[in-house]
């Protein structure tokens, strides 16, 4: 088994998504069949192949420095969950006692 | 008269409303007319936008009536991936995460396809963030395929292909990351094509795998699809991967289908043990058909295409986690659990176990463990690798033939249900796909026939090399010829537009009554 339930409780933590024991009990058996069937790539990845990030030779773009409007304030903050004095509201981001 | 409406094609409705034989408003009315009437059978839209789409429609009128000159799609009424941004209508993704959302800014094909006069319907129902072969990972309810109500109608993009073949529009656009335009247009018999990365704008795209996304269009004649490629396509300043070229030639190749001495490379990898047998016998059929019109056919191999699905099982999921870290609560979007003694980590954690459906969860999960320290090497490391030996397959091809060509997706339509518990399962339904995202190629799905096991469509794919979208048409044009018989979904055309009231309103009886009687 490459990938345990405990494995699957910490990625979820990384990713920070909540998973109720339910969901994990569910979740954690279908990741690891699906990270036993992808391993193959290993087989015919070898040393001298050179990775491939992305289908375009990409170079960096440049353009003028030019000022252009940005979204009004408002319509931005339209969309947000919480909302005071024209800023987003969150929730505390240090722990107690912090 | 609106069932005709209905089953015109979209270049038809166009010329008409061009010269004024028809307006706009008209059109639009008999199509919102005809969502009213049965889409709670196929629900293939997440929200109609009536109001807004007869506003855009009046607006095509007014100007065409002042003599100004539009395109051959000004006027005509399409169906949008809800995976686009539009500014002030609801955007979902097929995510709770992202109910009730109306986005503050137009996607750039948003805003090509509104400045082309092409009047927007409403969004259509697709898997969470497009993670899916089959519309059942929406947040919302799954599509029903209007060939067989108890089938898949394909995915991500379901709800575009749908809408195309129950005639609820003339016109559709998708994204495909994966397959996520070919294999909805493969099962139900229409078209769509995957132009090749970077030939379309991702701006205002809800990113999902940003070296493989790209927006394409869906329809049902290859004519219709190319006219509307070529609003969509071109360059894009906004996009850093957008390529700074000419749009291919693919209106000129869909209005010819000259295939003669053209070479036509038949993957052998793409064939064989999982391969339905109508599958494989219509397609055969279209090959042959090809080679009567004047193809050269060979049997081409491609090594590597065998570990594409591993590759990109890694490379989408790495590049998903990454993308979807921005859905943390803060500033749009769901917020769960903020009851104000919890902190704003406690909070993303609570929001995005709500927000996100199984698939996604799945995939971020293993996403993240990809990219972790320790096996990057052995998962996302080997899997670029593979990346660039199909790459390397390709080219090879590309130097023996002009396209590639396979089955869209190994079976037909697979029933609602059947795949649900078994992710791999439902995963392969992009064996064939895949490829061409993971090497960037242009690549299209085109209806060839129903198989004779269960009278369902199968999808013939061409692949095409880097900016040669053109080819890609010339051979759907080709074969849609060939084949005969007129477009494949009018073979349920009556099906779905008996009864259509002349006015657009829609009658008493439902679709799935009809159905029933038939």
């Amino acid at each position: 088994m490459a990938l345990t339930t405990a494995d699957v409780a910490r990625l979820a933590e990384l990713a920070r998504i909540a998973l109720t024991p339910e969901e994990l009990e569910r979740l954690a058996p279908q990741l690891d069949v699906i990270l036993d069937a992808v391993a193959s790539v290993s087989e015919v990845a070898t040393a001298d192949t050179e990775p491939m990030s992305h289908a375009l030779p990409l170079t960096n773009v440049f353009r003028d420095d030019v000022v252009t409007p940005s979204l009004p304030a408002a319509a931005v903050l339209a969309g947000a969950p919480s909302v005071e004095d024209g800023r987003f509201r969150v929730p505390r981001i240090l722990g107690e006692g912090a | 008269m609106s069932a005709a409406i209905l089953t015109a094609t979209a270049s038809d409705l166009g010329r008409r409303i061009a010269a004024r034989e028809l307006t706009s408003v008209e059109v639009t009315r008999v199509f919102l007319g005809q969502i009213k009437r049965v889409d709670a059978d196929v629900h293939a839209f997440l929200h109609v936008d009536a109001e807004g789409a007869l506003a855009q429609a009046a607006a095509v009128d007014a100007r065409l009536d002042a003599g100004e000159e539009l395109g051959p799609l000004a006027g005509v009424p399409l169906a949008l991936k809800d995976l686009f941004c539009q500014e002030g209508v609801p955007t979902t993704a097929g995510s709770q995460i992202l109910a009730g959302w109306r986005p503050p800014y137009s996607a750039t094909v948003t805003q090509r396809l509104l400045d082309a006069g092409i009047v927007i319907l409403g969004k259509t129902n697709l898997d969470e963030f497009a993670m899916g072969s089959s519309t059942e990972n929406s947040a919302f309810g799954a599509t029903h395929n209007p060939w067989d109500l108890d089938r898949i109608p394909g995915g991500s993009g379901g709800g575009s292909s749908a809408a195309l073949a129950a005639f609820e529009a003339p016109l559709a656009i998708g994204t495909d990351t994966g397959g996520s335009i070919r294999q909805p247009a493969s099962v139900t018999g229409t078209v769509g094509v995957k132009p090749t990365y970077g030939g379309t704008s991702r701006y205002g795209v809800i990113a999902m795998a940003s070296s493989l996304d790209q927006p394409g269009p869906c329809a049902r004649t290859v004519l219709d699809a190319a006219l509307l490629h070529a609003v969509i396509a071109g360059h894009d300043p906004m996009d850093s991967t957008s390529i700074d070229a000419p749009v291919p030639p693919v209106v000129d190749a869909a209005r010819s289908g000259d295939v003669r001495g053209l070479r036509v490379g038949v993957v052998r990898e793409l064939s064989g043990e999982g391969y339905a047998p109508g599958v494989e016998q219509r397609f055969g059929e279209a090959v042959a058909l090809l080679a009567q019109a004047g193809a050269e056919i060979v049997e081409v191999s491609c090594p590597h295409f065998g570990y594409a699905l591993g590759a990109y099982y890694l490379i989408m999921p790495s590049e998903v986690s990454s993308n979807l870290a921005r859905y943390d609560a803060m500033r749009y979007g769901l917020r769960a659990g903020d009851d104000g003694t919890r902190s704003a980590e406690e909070v993303m954690n609570l929001t995005r176990g709500e927000g996100f459906g199984d698939e996604v969860k799945r995939r971020v999960i293993i996403g993240t463990y990809a990219l972790s320290s320790g096996y990057y090497d052995a998962y996302y490391g080997s899997a670029q690798k593979v990346r660039r030996l199909i790459a390397s397959d390709f080219d090879a091809a590309f130097e023996q033939v002009d396209v590639l060509v396979s089955p869209s997706t190994p079976t037909t339509a697979f029933r609602l249900g059947e795949r649900t518990a078994d992710p791999l399962a439902m995963y392969a339904s992009d064996l064939c796909t895949i490829p061409s995202n993971m090497a960037g190629n242009a690549s299209g799905s085109f209806p060839c026939g129903l198989a004779p096991e269960d009278g369902l469509p199968v999808g013939f794919q061409v692949m095409a090399p880097p900016l040669a979208d053109d080819r890609v048409y010339r051979v759907g044009a080709a074969l849609e010829r060939a084949l005969g018989g007129g477009v494949l979904t009018d073979r349920i055309a009556e099906r779905w537009t008996a009864g259509a009231a002349p006015d657009g309103s829609a009658p008493d009886d439902t679709a799935r009554d009809r159905a029933e009687e038939a």
